[in-house]
């Protein structure tokens, strides 16, 4: 048998095979960018990306959900105040029906009140409707934290450029600058700043900033005083690249992971210091809502009228975890070696 | 040593300057008045006080002697709390603050070892998941917001500890918990890092070869050396306890530094903001600096000198 298969198997039927020096550059797979590498280890992150997702949708319903409603976030409604949630639909599964405990009996105020209108959140101690303020309220918060997030970004990551980079005695007098600073704890500064400026929006956002960009600043120091004795730094002086080339072209991309990352995690903090702020009475003023005013208002009542605490406690919670875990993923994404 | 050391204090002197300075003139560009009932006060009566608190002095002079007395430890004195002086206010106050800040710091800091330990010695199983599941939870959840759904649960609806009040140890344990929460997330995550690194290093390999038991080799050997830097989350720690312990105080109505604080931030009193800033500015200034001397003393291998990479 196998002499019979030797004798079919002529000799053209061979190719002499040729070593061809080129094919051993040839990438097979497609080239990967540093952003869609991280990209494809991101999304093996289940709760990187669940957490992606419902901020997404969190961010839409911040967008869209006060208009949803039919009621504006800040009309006030004498004969309707502390409405207890009521969802059309849901409300036959016994939550959410409008029913609230009054001295141990289940009484719906919807009917006792003959309110024919369903307000999904409930409404407030003075009657405004509560959805459209928890996603008016998420609007503000927000945009604060993102603000917030952005200006430290660009101060944090110019400071850090340039100290590191200088390098020498601009160096060292920006980081004596950057140490004093470091030393003054940062909510006494944000408080402060607030009892001075009119409590807003900006002024929020302002104060925040003043040493919130401190973090961001050593970060992308010691990346710049790592990365610009590298040979790619070298070999583009070498070629001529003028310092501004060098910066932007060949160190701010190579930051890029590290200044994501940093930011991730200022909007959070953000978050937090406003509902702070805003708890202990002097962030954004009334009638302004955002979500730590909320918090603020329902904690009043919370006692005999819940939801108006739990449902801008979730909101806020749920918003800050989905950051922090977002952030964490991006952490590992980025750079898998610094797990932590 | 004691070139950094002494570095270090210049430097914690100038930070502390500055921000007594800088909280002086804030304070001195505040709108609204100190007093109580200025509407009802005449003029010269508003000037009679204004010159008995030193307010009518021209605002250098004002500096001069404010700076002068705080070097010697006088914060001046309260405009709205029946004239008491601020630096006997505060200490009045510190007992309360400074025993839930020390039972939270015990109870957080003990909580996240084991967690940490628990997560790292049964890597990616239910216990490391539930584990890191309570530190995101710590991390992320104000302390407000904890603090609440505490009294309300545990208060309101339960009955078993009381709601907000400051009597015996009973009263402490809600505040303490919802203190604690912060501390038990940064030590969990901290000490499940440290460990899974040295989980891995030659000297526990050489242990497991000998023959030694996983939990010898977990307790005797890993956690000692993983426990050596959660020193330096001690200083963010009391950062995180200090800033909670605001509105903490003010949820469970507790009669410490944090309460009076934000009390005075709406009633607009000077003396005590400024005093409670310094203070607070102080204590988180000196920890820092301890909690950096503590490091280089037990982990020499950390060179103090530079501290530019710290």
């Amino acid at each position: 048998m196998s002499t019979s298969t030797n004798e079919t198997i002529s000799k053209d039927m061979f190719e002499l095979v040729e070593v061809n020096h080129e094919d051993a550059d040839v990438i097979e797979k497609p080239q990967l960018s540093f952003m869609q590498d991280a990209w494809l280890r991101l999304r093996k992150n289940k709760a990187a990306i669940a957490s992606l997702i419902i901020l997404i949708l969190l961010i839409i319903m911040a967008a869209i959900g006060p208009s949803l409603s039919k009621y504006d976030p800040y009309t006030q409604d004498s004969s309707r105040i502390n409405l207890p949630p009521r969802i059309p639909g849901i409300e036959k599964l016994g939550i959410f029906d409008g029913t609230q405990e009054i001295a141990g009996k289940k009484v719906n105020v919807y009917e006792q009140k003959h309110i024919k209108d369903y307000y999904w959140f409930g409404t407030d101690s003075l009657g405004r409707d509560l959805f459209s303020r928890v996603w008016q309220g998420t609007r503000v918060s927000l945009y604060i934290a993102f603000l917030a997030a952005l200006i430290d970004m660009v101060i944090g990551v110019t400071y850090g450029l340039i100290s590191g980079y200088k390098g020498g005695q601009v160096d060292n007098v920006m980081q004596r600058i950057v140490e004093i600073l470091y030393g003054v704890p940062n909510l006494i500064v944000v408080i402060l700043m607030l009892l001075i400026f009119a409590p807003g929006i900006l002024s929020i956002t302002v104060a925040m900033v003043t040493t919130g960009w401190l973090g961001m600043s050593r970060v992308v120091r010691g990346q710049v005083l790592k990365l610009k004795n590298m040979e790619y730094v070298l070999a583009a002086k070498t070629l001529g690249a003028s310092n501004t080339r060098i910066l932007f072209k060949h160190l701010l991309p190579n930051l890029a992971g590290v200044i994501i990352i940093n930011t991730m995690f200022t909007i959070p903090t953000a978050i937090f210091f406003e509902a702070f702020l805003s708890f202990i009475g002097i962030g954004l003023q009334a009638p302004k809502a955002s979500l730590g005013t909320l918090i603020q208002d329902g904690y009043q009542t919370f006692q005999f009228l819940p939801f108006q605490l739990w449902i801008p406690a979730a909101v806020i919670c749920i918003l800050l975890i989905a950051f922090n875990l977002l952030g964490d993923g991006l952490r590992d994404a980025f750079d898998p070696k610094m797990r932590d | 040593m004691v070139k950094y050391l002494s570095q270090r204090i210049i430097y914690l002197l100038i930070t502390l300057f500055l921000i007594s300075s800088f909280t002086f003139f804030l304070m001195k560009f505040l709108p609204g008045t100190p007093f109580r009932n200025q509407q009802k006060l005449s003029p010269e009566q508003i000037h009679i006080l204004n010159e008995k608190y030193g307010l009518n002095d021209p605002v250098p002079v004002q500096y001069v002697k404010y700076m002068g007395k705080l070097a010697q430890g006088d914060l001046g004195i309260s405009f709205q709390f029946d004239n008491q002086s601020v630096t006997h206010l505060i200490l009045n106050r510190m007992g309360p603050s400074l025993q839930l800040g020390i039972q939270a710091m015990i109870l957080g800091t003990l909580i996240g070892i084991i967690l940490g330990m628990l997560a790292a010695m049964f890597q990616n199983s239910w216990i490391d998941y539930g584990s890191t599941l309570i530190a995101i939870l710590g991390v992320s959840i104000p302390s407000f917001v904890f603090a609440a759904a505490l009294q309300y649960f545990v208060g309101v609806k339960l009955q078993w500890l009381p709601v907000a009040s400051w009597d015996g140890f009973s009263s402490t344990i809600l505040p303490t918990i919802a203190l604690a929460i912060g501390p038990v997330a940064t030590a969990a995550r901290f000490i499940r890092t440290e460990l899974v690194d040295v989980l891995s290093s030659d000297y526990i390999v050489l242990a497991k070869a000998k023959g030694n038991s996983y939990r010898d080799i977990a307790f005797k050997h890993a956690l000692r050396n993983a426990l050596i830097p959660l020193i330096t989350v001690l200083g963010p720690t009391t950062a995180a306890i200090l800033t909670g312990s605001m509105v903490i105080e003010q949820i469970f109505s507790i009669p410490g530094i944090g309460e009076q604080f934000v009390k005075s931030i709406q009633m607009n009193d000077y003396p005590i903001i400024m005093g409670t800033t310094i203070f607070y500015s102080f204590v988180l200034v000196v920890c820092t600096l301890i909690v950096d001397i503590l490091y280089g003393i037990i982990d020499p291998r950390i060179r103090l000198a530079g501290g530019n990479n710290s």
